[in-house]
Formats: C-alpha cells, structure tokens, sequence
C-alpha cells in the first residue's frame, strides 16, 4: 500500500462514527472590529506602515513618476526597474524619457534565468502597482504576474510601491470576497506589510534582511 | 499588575475580568461544610481552623465531617487515575449532603468543580452528583466574598502584604480577584506587587519533587521576588504553594514568610491571631 | 564565554540538561529577557478581551472542523494542487520524506539547497540527511542560520537563535565567516544578507515550509519577516515545500482568523512583513518562479495522535511559540533542554507521538501543571489537560495498552504500589485518621532530608494536632456554647 492509502486510512480510521463538523465561520468576528471609514482609511495604513518604517506618501496620478525621480534623486540611486507591459510602468518610462532622469531605467522583459547575476546585485530599486491595500493590518496586496514578476518587489533594497487611494480596503477578509479570491488564486499572491526585517538577533529589530531595506508607497490620492 | 495568564504578561497593569465567567451566588446560607484538604490538615490546620472561625463570625455553623481526606489531585496530576478516582469518589459520597462545601485552597476547590468531571468522564450517572457538588463547591475568599458579603472593620496595624495565588487557583476559581477585593476591604493593609507575579511558584504538586532542578530554580525566583517586594509577609489561599514557598525561604534563612490568608484575615477581623491550635 | 558543551549533547535525559541550563546565567538571562519581551508584545496585540476570546474560539473551530474531515481535506488539497501543476508526495515516516526530497533534488543535478524556516524539516533532520549525499543545505532564515553555523538546533520554533546574545553572534560570524567582529545588529544582519543572497542565486532548490494549505483552492500560505521564505520559494528552479498533514484547513477565508491569532500570539505583530500565498509553479509565460513545484505532506505520527479524540487536539497546533514564550519552565531551562524538535509545552504534547515516550520519558512531568500555555494557545489546544493525559498513559503497564507510542515508559510497579497505599490511606478514615495522630504525636520524628524536596527546601514538619483534631474539639466547643 502506499504511503498516501496507509496515511489515509489511518485517518479514516479514527473519524470512524464521527461526522463532520459545522462550518460556523463568523464573519462579524474578523470584519466588525476592523471597519473603517472610508476616509480614515489611509491614515489607518500609514500609522501602520509607518510604525514599520514605510514611507508614505500622497501624490498624484499624474505627478506619480516625478515623486520617484525625486526619490531615487534624493538616495543617489542609479538605475531602477520598471515593469514595460504595465500602464504604469509605460508612464514611468514616458516620464523618465521626457525628463531626461539620471537613472537607468531598467526592464523586467526577459526570464530571470538570463540576468539573474544584474538583478541579484546591481538592481538599486524598483517600482510596482499594487492591487490594493488593506487598511486593518497595513498592508499592501500585489499579485505578481507576467508582466510584473515576483521577484521585482524582492530583490532591489529600495520597493516603491503604487496604491490608487481608492483601492484602500478595510480587511483581508472583505479583500478576499470582495474580490472573489476563492474563485482562483494567481500562481503568487502576497501582502506585503513593511521591508523586510528580522528581530533574531535578541529580538533587537534590524531591516533589510533578504529583501527591501526600504518601503516606500505612493498613494495615488486621485485614482 | 494582571494575574491572569490571559493576559500573560511579565508585569502588565490591566486587570483581567474573571474567566471562567462569574457565577451566580446564593444567599448566605445557615450551615456549610468545611473540607479542609490535607496539606493544611497536616501543615497549617491553623489556617483551616481560622476558616472556621471567619464563617462562625458570619453566623455560618461548620461542619467538619471527620472521613474526609484529600481531594485526590496529586494521584490525578500524576496519572494514576484509578487511584484518584477511588479517592474523589468517597469525598463525593461525604460530600453528597446538599450543604455548600468551603475550600481554604484555591486548586482543591478547583478539583471539585473543573476535574472531577475529567475523573469521572466515563461514569454518565457519577456525573450527576459530580455537577452536583462543582455547584455547591466554594474558594474561601470567593465565599466570604460573595456569599457573606462580609463587611470587615480592620483591627490590625498598618501592614504591607504579597498575594500570591496558585495558579489552578486563578486558572479554575479567579481566587486572584476573590482575594484582592477581600484585601482591599481592610483599611490598614496596603497590598503590593511582586515581580512576575502571575508566574507560577514552582509548587505544581509532584513537580517540586519529579523535577526538583526546575521547581527549585521558579521557587527561588519567587521567593526573591517576594521577599524584594517591600511587602512584610507573603499571604496566599493555597496550602500546597505555602509550603513550596515557606520552605524554600527557610531552607534559604531568609526571614521573610508567608500564611495563609485565612489567618491572616482572621487577625485582621478578630484583632489578634488566635492562640488555638499554633504550635 | 563560548566554552560550554553544546547543551544538546549533555546526556543524562531532560533532568540532567535543565540542570546545565539552569546554571548558565547568561542563557538564562537571555530567554528571561526575551520571553518577557515576548509576552508583552502578545500582551499589547490583543488589547481587547472579547476580540481575542472570539477569535480563539473561532480558531479553535476552524481547526476542529478541518480536522473532523482531515482526509478529505487531505485529497481535495491534492487535487487542487495537482490541478494546478504542483506535484503532491505523501511520506509515513521523515526517512521516507528524505527520501523523496533528495530524489528530486538528484533529478535536477542539484548541488545547493536553500531553505525557508521550516520545523518540519527540522523533524527530518534534511540538512543531515543532503549533507551526507553531497548536497549542501543551508539554512536562509537569520535565527537558523545563526544555529546552523554553530552546529546546533533551533532553541524556539519562532525565535531559533533565541538562546543568544549579539556578543555570541559576533563571535560566531568572525570565527566562522572570517569577517570583522562587530556586535552591530543591523552589521550582523547585513553579513548574513550578503552570505545568503549569493546563495539564495546559485540554489538550485528552495525547501520552505507551510503555514496553512488551503484546500479549497491549493494554495499553500506561507508567513515570514525577512523575506528569505519568498527568495527560497522564488529564485531557485525547484520549490519542495514539506509539511505536516494536520497543516490542511478547508477554506481560503479560513486562514484570516489564523493568521490573525498567529502573527499577534507569536510575535505581537497585526501581520508579518510578508504573507506569500503560492498556487502552482511559474506558468509558461511568467517571468519567474519556479518551474516545478512540489509538496510533501508528512505524517509521522501525527495519525497516531489522530486516533484518539482527546490527544488529536494536539494537531490543532498553528506553531507560533506563545505557550513557550509564556511557560515558566521553558524560560529557565530554554528550548535545548527538551532534547527535541519542538521544545515547551507544545513540544511536551506533540513530541511523544513522534519519537515515541521512550524517548522523551520526562516529557510530560516537566509541567507545573501551571496552565499559562493552555490559556495563551490562540487554538485553545488545552495543554494541561493533555499532559495529564500523557502522564496517565505514561504510567500504564503494557498490558494496559497505552495509547501512545511507546507508552509505559514510566511504568513502575512500585510507584503504583505507592499510590495504591496512598489511596487506602485516603478512602479510609479510621486509617486516615491514625496517620494523622501518629504524624502530629511523632512530628519529633519527620525525616529532615525528605528526598528531592529537601534539595529546595527544609523539611516540612507536621503540626503538633491536625485540623482533624483541632476542628472536632472546637466544634464540639463552639456545640456546647
């Protein structure tokens, strides 16, 4: 037999007479105490982001790229990563030609498997949409795809991250059926709340562990 | 500074609410019996004579049925539930009189009301007479608060006290609250915090043997705990921490000391200790 | 500072090595502080009660529920997860899981692994098992790979290098990187950033764990801070992710709950850093991911402690470290001291249907019994309860037959007959009451040195009349008034 039947069995074998459990999934218990009002939203997600050193701020849909020129001006930065076959991701490229930006704009258009040396070490910083946030928890929703990979919010030690202000949710919970996640779930979703950090080392907290030393979140305040 | 493991935190200063949820309390009632559990039988029958005497002040006649023995928790806590069960079941015969039962012992009372029905899960008709007694069973402090509703004049000197309460004690009885507003009651007795006060004293019944190495590491913080307080005496409702905690500030000579607070209250109330019964 | 024997290599069972633990005071201070830390941070996220009760409770549901329909569960996952292009293994045993982990990784050619913090694989012991076919394995998560370069094991399953302190670390990095000694946090960490991410580009496989395998949908959810889990899950061409059966919830809104309860009863936080939910592998016309996805779901023993109703609580389990961080007795001795994987209470329940009581013999008595791990449990797993259980099935002769592996382990016909004495004593007044005259009449007499109780303690002497006594003659007094 084996090892899937013999595993299975035994489980079988224990729920012997029994039935299954209800499904009495509460909803009110993870939406109630996590509701806000529209317009507190943001301040919600900043307070949260902030206290996990995210820089937050409010731009506009069409000033947007300047504020990350700005940005990667102020850090003397290099070059950044952009993702072409994005709406945003051609706008930045308009702006940065338009704009003459000292940055080499960088695009994620080909497999890993070709640069995966340049993008490891030499890419300084990157920007991406999001689908989203949530305001309960502070945390930003990006479904990577073809067109904006996974690893672009990963590798470079500065992520700038686009929010439409409308697109600002109260909790996971409401994201998730609102949004009819259970219907399909992409090959990867993730919420990202912060750069990353650890607090091994005497639980004294340093950022910048594997992925992005810096956050910073651009909240389209008109879009 | 929270007792509660629910809020679990080394010092935190909210106040937990109780849990399991308060229960409802009868009037005061004519008669109750005492079950004097048998580490204060032995150790510190004082204390459970002192019981006797603050419910005596509140009108109450005591009963002290002479077969009665322990309760059955250290056969329990060891797995040696045949034995256990043997025990509780010639206290659940004792105590089938319908009276209230009064503990001076926040874990023994707990047994009545919480693990008896562990003990007797298997036994359908035993469970009647099980729940039965869980609802007449009493902590003293929770008695003498809630069911006598005693109204204290304190007549002692001014005095700084320590409450530690047993951990089952706060965990199946919220002796932690009972305690406290008993103490707050009394004028002259101010009561202080002790660091980590809800961790556990290391006592745990055949623990402090089984596992003299820890038990005798979480006693002696305790006890140092305690005795840094600025507290002039250790009180607690439980006689098995008592002698976990009174022996090893002995074993250490360090004056400082706990009682029980059934004595303590007692010479609060009456003015001075009673002389019957001390060594 | 660095001269003491490896705590896991002292010998003598959990006794003997609390005994070590409890005299290094550096180790000591470092879970003390750490622990305290710990519990405020939990203490701080749940600022409302009824919050907290309700979502324990329902946590506790969500569990009961999955478990009720494990293999179900269990074959919905797969189908889902196969739908989606990931290849499901089963494994009985952790040789068994080994077995098929290196197999892949020999399909590929595959010379370096990275890894995502896993206590799974920790069970497996995997890192051992590669190393020894050729196979470097490394550990990507900071605490872990602290421990890994110190040749020891996770101490905590949140906080694996919990037992120490920068200086340590310092240490450890200069003599074993050959950097610079620093006792910066933030240089410590950029260190193992710059070790690791060059690894993180060469791997040819990323092992990670799971946190929640969502049925309903295939999709395995994974929670971390540094985002070593997402890089080991992403770069490499092959992603094996290795889990325990009991890992399964039903449905995808099940895991907001959890992973409330989770990241606020582990480490105080409303969220981590990154929650990275992987459905299949990287599809043709992506960019990157892995191109093959593999999931290992292990037993070992978990069907075991399946098969009692009571004991199956223990699968409830979600990992996050409270009942360590508030237990007292984890506190002083640390995670090492339980000899084990899974350290604290947790470790205590879950431990013996793994490696059987034999092994682990002391397991369930290292307990006060004082029920801070019970209460903090944010699936309200009642660890007292089942202790007292194990203790029970641990006592049984084998003719008895214990219910867990290996049971009987602490068998003894004479304690028996000693609790059997006890018992007579107590079901018998007459008796009970001469014991107590003889007690009280020959206190003189008590032993001074009274075994392990004395290494604590004076003895405790008997009082001159027992209650007993002193209660029948005032009553009798109070009658006559």
């Amino acid at each position: 037999m084996s090892a899937r039947d013999t595993i299975l069995n035994k489980l079988r074998a224990g729920l012997a007479g029994t039935s299954p459990r209800p499904d009495a999934f509460d909803e009110n218990l993870v939406t109630r105490p996590w509701q806000y009002a529209p317009e507190d939203r943001l301040q919600r997600l900043r307070t949260l982001m902030e206290a996990v050193r995210t820089e937050v701020h409010e731009v506009t849909a069409a000033d947007w790229p300047a504020q990350v020129q700005a940005l990667l001006d102020a850090r003397g930065l290099t070059n950044l990563l952009h993702a072409p076959g994005t709406a945003h991701g051609r706008q930045l490229a308009d702006h940065w030609q338009a704009a003459s930006a000292r940055q080499t704009l960088l695009a994620y258009d080909r497999p890993i498997e070709e640069w995966k040396d340049e993008l490891f070490w030499n890419v300084e910083a990157s920007v991406t949409g999001t689908l989203g946030a949530i305001a309960a928890t502070g945390s930003l929703i990006l479904w990577p795809d073809r067109h904006e990979p996974r690893l672009m919010s990963l590798l470079p030690p500065l992520h700038i991250a686009l929010l439409k202000a409308s697109k600002i949710e109260d909790n996971l919970y409401t994201v998730m059926q609102k949004h009819r996640w259970a219907d399909g779930m992409p090959t990867n979703a993730l919420l990202v709340s912060g750069p990353s950090k650890t607090a091994d080392i005497e639980q004294v907290l340093a950022y910048g562990a594997h992925g992005p030393k810096e956050l910073v979140v651009l909240v389209l305040t008109d879009a | 500074m929270s007792e509660l493991f629910y809020d679990a935190a080394p010092n935190a200063t909210r106040v937990a609410p109780p849990r399991p949820q308060p229960r409802q309390y009868p009037d005061k009632p004519a008669e109750v019996i005492l079950f004097g559990t048998c580490v204060v039988d032995l150790f510190f029958p004082e204390a459970g004579l002192d019981a006797i005497r603050l419910l005596e002040r509140e009108g109450i006649r005591v009963q002290f049925p002479q077969a009665q023995s322990c309760c059955g928790q250290p056969a329990w806590t060891s797995g040696y539930v045949e034995e256990a069960k043997a025990v509780a079941r010639a206290q659940l015969e004792l105590l089938d009189t319908g009276l209230p039962v009064v503990v001076p012992s926040g874990s023994c009372a707990g047994m009545f009301r919480q693990h008896y029905r562990e003990v007797f899960a298997d036994e359908p008709d035993t469970l009647r007479r099980v729940d039965d007694l869980a609802e007449r069973t009493y902590e003293l402090t929770e008695f003498l608060l809630h069911v006598c509703k005693v109204q204290w004049a304190d007549q002692g000197q001014p005095t700084k006290v320590a409450l530690h309460t047993s951990c089952s004690a706060r965990r199946e009885m919220n002796t932690h609250l009972h305690a406290r507003e008993l103490l707050a009651t009394l004028n002259n007795v101010e009561r202080v915090d002790h660091d980590h006060e809800s961790e556990c004293c290391g006592f745990g019944g055949t623990f402090s043997v089984r596992m003299p190495e820890v038990s005798g590491a979480m006693v002696l913080d305790k006890t140092r705990s305690l005795a840094g307080s600025g507290a002039d005496e250790m009180v607690t409702a439980d006689g098995g921490c008592l002698m976990n905690i009174n022996g090893s500030l002995d074993k250490q000579r360090t004056p400082f000391r706990g009682r029980h607070l059934a004595s303590f209250l007692w010479e609060r109330v009456a003015g001075s200790a009673s002389t019957e019964g001390r060594p | 500072m660095n001269q003491r024997i490896p705590i896991t290599e002292i010998t003598g069972g959990f006794r003997g090595r609390a005994e070590v633990a409890l005299a290094d005071s550096q180790l000591r201070t470092n879970f003390r502080t750490a622990m305290d830390s710990l519990m405020q941070k939990r203490a701080d996220a749940f600022p409302d009660e009824e919050e907290r009760e309700g979502l324990r409770e329902m946590g506790n549901q969500i569990k009961a529920r999955a478990l009720s329909k494990l293999p179900d569960l269990l074959e919905q996952l797969e189908a889902r997860l196969t739908a989606n292009g990931v290849k499901v293994h089963w494994a009985e045993t952790t040789e068994e899981a080994n077995r098929i982990v290196h197999s892949i990784i020999e399909a590929r050619q595959g010379k370096l692994v990275v890894k995502g913090k896993s206590m799974v694989s920790e069970e497996m012991e995997m890192n051992d098992f590669l190393t020894e076919r050729g196979i470097e394995s490394l550990e990507s998560d900071m605490g872990e790979y602290i421990v890994q370069l110190d040749h020891e094991k996770p101490s905590h399953i949140i906080m694996p290098a919990i037992h120490k302190n920068r200086y340590q670390v310092a240490k450890l990095f200069h003599d074993k990187l050959g950097v610079e000694e620093t006792t910066d946090v933030d240089e410590l960490i950029q260190i193992g950033r710059r070790t690791l991410r060059k690894k993180f580009l060469e791997a040819d496989v990323g092992v990670s764990g799971v946190n929640f395998a969502i049925a309903e949908t295939g999709t395995l959810l994974l929670v971390e801070n540094e985002g070593n889990g997402r890089m080991s899950t992403t770069a490499p061409p092959v992603h094996i992710a290795v889990t325990g059966i009991e890992k399964v919830v039903e449905n995808l809104r099940d895991v907001v709950p959890l992973l409330s309860l989770l990241t606020r009863s582990a480490l105080g936080q409303p969220i981590t850093t990154y929650v990275n939910m992987i459905s299949g592998p990287r599809k043709a016309d992506e960019l990157d991911g892995p191109e093959e996805v593999h999931l290992v779901l292990l037993d070992a023993g978990r069907s075991g402690a399946f098969a009692d109703a009571q004991l199956r609580q223990t699968l409830n389990c979600i990992r996050c470290g409270a009942c360590m961080n508030h237990c007292p007795v984890y506190t002083r001795v640390g995670g090492h001291t339980y000899g084990e994987v899974y350290p604290g209470p947790i470790g205590k329940i879950v431990t013996p249907h793994m490696v059987g009581l034999k092994k682990v013999p002391d397991h369930p008595s290292a307990s006060s019994l004082c029920g801070a791990c019970g209460e903090v449990c944010p699936v309200k797993i009642p660890i007292p309860e089942l202790l007292q259980r194990l203790r029970e099935e641990n006592v049984k002769s084998p003719d008895e037959h214990p219910a867990v592996r290996d049971g009987g382990a602490k068998y003894s016909p004479k304690e028996r007959a000693i609790w059997r004495v006890w018992q007579t004593l107590n079901t018998r007044p007459g008796l009970y009451r001469s014991f107590l005259w003889a007690a009280t009449r020959f206190r003189a007499l008590a032993p001074k040195n009274v075994g392990p109780w004395t290494e604590n303690h004076t003895a405790p002497v008997p009082a001159k009349r027992s209650l007993h006594d002193l209660a029948r003659d005032h009553l009798k007094r109070e009658g006559q008034q």
